[in-house]
């Protein structure tokens, strides 16, 4: 047993490391290097100190483990910390990425670096918090606290439009999650706690289950985001700059999906299987008009942030088959998407920081001048379309084979959108890479560099490791979710049987 | 003493007795040795706050009854005298400046900003509707004055006229519901109240209706509101931080403990009332300040939506309610008065600025100010891990275990909208150009905002402690 609460140091870190960088003076240029470093080195031995938990952790064990309590307010909300095998994956996915948006920001952010960094370590703090908070209270409180330093991000370090940006990112996300608060409330008010493995097995009556279903839905729909609250989501991307994009695609999107399968189908089980059919449908529609909308786009961020709605689809759906396969998918496809969508955002970034344009209609043809990038590029899309042998296609593939089960015509028109993903990703690639290299402007465009390998080239090797050999992620979360899954169909066949003995 | 034995023991009272003499005999001090001595007498004033605070904290613990039930000590009145306390030294603190400038050298005004502290302590200690109403008017009086101390300024004599015309309405109001309610009930003792008010005839309810409109008025909620904006506005920028804080405390705390120690058997009655007050605060308290340019003008509707909150936790009657209340009301004045020390701080060549549109680029000028105004914003707003949370958690979690759905729904979208105003100041102050540099922010002003600022942050790594002295209080009502 560890003797140091390691999963508390873990999310507390980075705030630390956002101290030691306020206490950095001045505006010159050794100011700006020694905010950089502190934050690379503090997001580097945060993910080293993460990388224990994966070590110490046993897949075996379906509950949570690493629990830490501790008084904090008075009846019944606690300071419960604790990771089981579906927040580990994010809780990981977050200590890694989160380097590599230091590094990618290494040189793009010349304005304000020191407070820039602070707001990403404590936007760190708050994302870990999120994944690892075993009590209500405490995850409302990392959950909204991210809107903050978020807001500031978009907002100070964005592009033109960047106001209109973070208010409707803010306030979007705001009234979805006030909701939330009042279903958490009437959960405290139900069960007496706001203890999340004490409220999973405390039976919800139907009718509050209900409206907590769906007051959590409109929370994590927002963030997920699920068709048609996704509006936000674009505006975001095109706005923010890179490192922002990579975190909020890779992090703050899962988010939602993490609320659904850590709150809504273990906490209302009947709920969710009478709302399942609303999923399915939200699901569908976003997968097929999304990508239907990402056709259309001339901006490649807002591209792939319409590509995104349209994956976390998959996600959903998978989520609320209920199904092992689905359930698991949906967390695979998850962490996949973070990696590949991150990855996407620092290829656009890469492109932006040399010619301060996103419009597809500027590039073409940078195959000639970066055969480097449009390497990594090709991965990165193949891994967006879901080709076998990238994670894309292991999370894409079981999602719809969990739903397949469930629901036919959901994992039939589901399908069309893998062919329609691969529609848009594949036209974008061409635009933007292949081709004569006729524009002017781009005649002088260098490879990628050193740094920016250093950014991408980890991402290439866990997409492919990820789509060969998924077996590490299948099996950190397999007995949790086998809990998960296995409870859910005890309370709905048991409602069922009741049901058919009247 | 025959008084002595009968009910009448002074003990509970020391603290307001000290309190009364020592701001008499500071007001001599003035009278005698003239207006130089008013940065000696503001100083006094300040350390005799503390002494009467400590007072507060030294009565005998339990419930103290004394003047034949008329005045009570109880974990209640403890908690809220403590609170409105420091809400008045902060004022006298962040008045310093103003009360430095040559032309406005008045020492009356610290006293008078203690002889309305004075009647806060026995209107926090009301226990009936005869020291209710001593306690609201020595209050009053003194803040109508206080209101108008810019003399030389038309706008702060508009605001005191104002204040005090449509305050001796609301008195007006007020006296005539406890009339009422007396000759309904033949008491004025609130336990009185209580034992014969257990249905609800139409002269009761009459009375309970004047009553409460007068109580409104003094925590400026809807429909009673109107003086409030232009007061603010028009009140030198210490005076409104004064009105801000300890003396919505006080009224709150005589609003909570009327209603429930008074009328537990009609609440239904007056539940009724408070939801619809609380929902037309928050509505209009988002709403109104949303086109708000002037940031006392802001501040004074931010203030009616945050007591139409407050009011969300007396409107479910219940002992949640109350504790949803006081942790209110402990976290309003923190943010409060670290609010208005931000718009005192915000001068450039000796001239306050009160635009909203003058914040602009202040996290570049001066980024301490800017991020500590930013985390009272966001913690007005109700934004986690910031104290506003667990305000607005407190009162919303006591609607909803009364059952209250409607209004909480209403509450948290009104707080959504709410949310807009406070990111518009922010992003002003972060995403806009500099406006140009301030002066120097002088150092009573810094502390008091590094106090507030430093309590809205952390709160969440102390909440515990607090929530049980308020849990505490509460439960001394019921």
């Amino acid at each position: 047993m560890t003797t140091w609460p390691i999963l508390s140091v873990t999310t507390f870190l980075p705030l630390v490391g956002a101290l030691l960088v306020y206490l950095v003076r001045g505006e010159d240029e050794a100011a700006k290097r020694n905010s950089r470093w502190i934050a690379l080195w503090t997001t580097l031995i945060t993910f080293a100190v993460s990388l224990l938990l994966v070590a110490r952790f046993d897949p075996s064990i379906a509950d949570f483990q690493f629990v830490e309590k501790a008084n904090w307010l008075a009846a019944g909300i606690t300071y419960h910390m604790g990771v089981d095998g579906i927040s580990l994956p994010f809780v990981i996915l977050t200590t890694a990425l989160m380097p590599l948006c230091i590094i990618a920001s290494w040189k793009a952010i010349q304005n304000r670096v020191r407070e820039y960094m602070m707001a990403f370590l404590i936007l760190e703090t708050l994302m870990i918090g999120t994944f690892s908070a075993l009590d209500l209270v405490l995850f409302y409180l990392f959950f909204e606290g991210g809107l903050i330093p978020m807001f500031l991000i978009i907002g100070v370090w964005g592009g033109p439009r960047r106001v209109y940006a973070s208010f409707k990112f803010f306030l979007y996300t705001f009234l979805g999650s006030v909701l939330m608060l009042l279903a958490i409330m009437a959960l405290y008010w139900n069960g007496n706690t706001t203890d999340i493995p004490t409220l999973m097995h405390t039976a919800v009556p139907r009718s509050l289950q209900t409206w907590a279903w769906l007051a959590f839905f409109a929370s994590f729909a927002v963030k997920m985001p699920m068709w048609p609250v996704h509006t936000w989501l674009p505006d975001a991307h095109v706005e923010a700059p890179t490192a922002g994009s990579v975190i909020l695609a890779a992090i703050l999107l899962k988010m939602g999906g993490y609320g659904f399968l850590r709150f809504s189908l273990p906490m209302f089980p009947l709920a969710s299987h009478d709302f399942a059919p609303l999923i399915f449908t939200l699901s569908t529609i976003a997968i097929i008009y999304t990508s239907l909308v990402a056709m259309m786009q001339e901006d490649m961020k807002k591209l792939i942030a319409y590509s995104s709605v349209a994956h976390m689809g998959f996600v959903t759906m998978g989520i609320f088959a209920g199904t092992m396969q689905g359930v698991a998918g949906g967390v695979f496809q998850m962490i996949s998407h973070g990696i590949v969508s991150g990855a996407l955002f620092l290829c656009v970034g890469i492109v932006y920081d040399r010619m301060h344009t996103r419009e597809i209609a500027a590039y073409g043809g940078l195959v000639n001048r970066m055969p480097l990038y449009a390497l990594t590029f090709m991965v990165f899309t193949m891994a967006n379309v879901g080709l076998p042998g990238t994670s894309g296609f292991v999370g894409e593939f079981m999602t719809l084979l969990g739903t397949f089960k469930v629901s036919l015509p959901t994992a039939f028109f589901a399908t069309t959108g893998v062919i329609l993903s691969a529609c848009y990703a594949l036209w974008l690639y061409r635009k933007v890479v292949f081709g004569a290299l006729v524009k002017p402007s781009l005649t002088t465009i260098k490879d990628l560099t050193f740094r920016e390998c250093l950014t991408l080239f980890p991402l290439i090797a866990l997409t492919i490791l990820f789509g060969v050999y998924p077996k590490p992620v299948l099996d950190m979360s397999a007995a949790s979710v086998q809990q998960l899954v296995n409870n859910y169909n005890t309370a709905v066949t048991a409602v069922k049987a009741a049901a058919l003995l009247q | 003493m025959s008084f002595e034995t009968a009910g009448y023991q002074l003990a509970p009272v020391v603290p307001e007795l000290v309190l009364a003499v020592g701001s008499m005999a500071l007001l001599m001090l003035g009278a005698y040795r003239g207006q130089g001595t008013t940065k000696a007498v503001t100083t006094l004033a300040i350390l005799l706050l503390i002494v009467t605070g400590i007072l507060v904290l030294l009565v005998p613990a339990g419930k103290q009854v004394t003047f034949g039930g008329s005045f009570i000590v109880d974990d209640f009145a403890r908690f809220l005298k403590i609170l409105a306390l420091i809400g008045s030294a902060v004022t006298l603190i962040l008045s310093t400046e103003f009360l430095s400038d040559p032309s406005r050298r008045i020492f009356e005004y610290s006293i008078l900003v203690l002889l309305s502290t004075l009647g806060m302590m026995v209107l926090i200690s009301a226990g009936d509707l005869i020291s209710l109403y001593l306690g609201l008017e020595l209050m009053s009086l003194a803040l109508y004055v206080v209101a108008a101390s810019n003399r030389d300024n038309a706008k702060s004599n508009e605001a005191g006229l104002k204040y005090f015309v449509l305050g001796a309405l609301s008195s007006g109001m007020l006296l005539y519901g406890a009339s009422l309610i007396y000759g309904f009930t033949g008491t004025v003792s609130f336990t009185g109240i209580a034992a014969s008010a257990t249905t609800a005839s139409v002269g009761l309810v009459f009375g309970l209706v004047f009553l409460l409109a007068g109580l409104c008025f003094k925590v400026s909620a809807v429909p009673f509101h109107m003086w409030t904006p232009d007061v603010y506005e028009g009140a030198p920028t210490p005076v409104t931080a004064f009105f801000a804080s300890a003396p919505k405390v006080a009224a709150m705390a005589v609003f909570t403990r009327a209603t429930l120690t008074a009328f537990p058997g009609i609440v239904s009655q007056w539940q009724q009332i408070l939801v619809f007050v609380a929902i037309a605060s928050m509505a209009l308290g988002s709403f109104a300040a949303i086109g708000q340019t002037n940031i006392k003008r802001l501040m004074a509707y931010s203030s009616i939506g945050h007591m139409g909150f407050a009011l969300v936790g007396l409107a479910s009657g219940t002992v949640e309610g109350a504790q949803g209340v006081l942790m209110y009301l402990v976290i309003y004045i923190a943010m409060t008065l670290g609010s208005f020390a931000v718009i005192l701080a915000m001068k450039r060549n000796g001239q306050a600025v009160e635009q909203i549109s003058d914040f602009a680029g202040l996290s570049r000028t001066n980024p301490l100010l800017a991020f500590f105004f930013a985390m009272l914003l966001f913690s007005l707003a109700g934004v986690p891990p910031l104290a506003g949370f667990f305000a607005k958690w407190y009162v919303f979690v006591a609607a909803i275990k009364a059952n209250l759905f409607t209004l909480a729904v209403i509450g948290v979208l009104t707080s959504v909208v709410g949310a807009y105003y406070y990111l518009a100041i922010v992003k002003t102050m972060y995403f806009d150009e500099p406006a140009g540099q301030i002066d120097p922010v002088r150092i009573e002003v810094r502390a008091v905002l590094a106090v507030a600022g430093l309590f809205t942050i952390l709160f969440a790594l102390f909440a515990g402690p607090v929530v049980s002295v308020a849990s505490a209080a509460a439960k001394s009502l019921f």
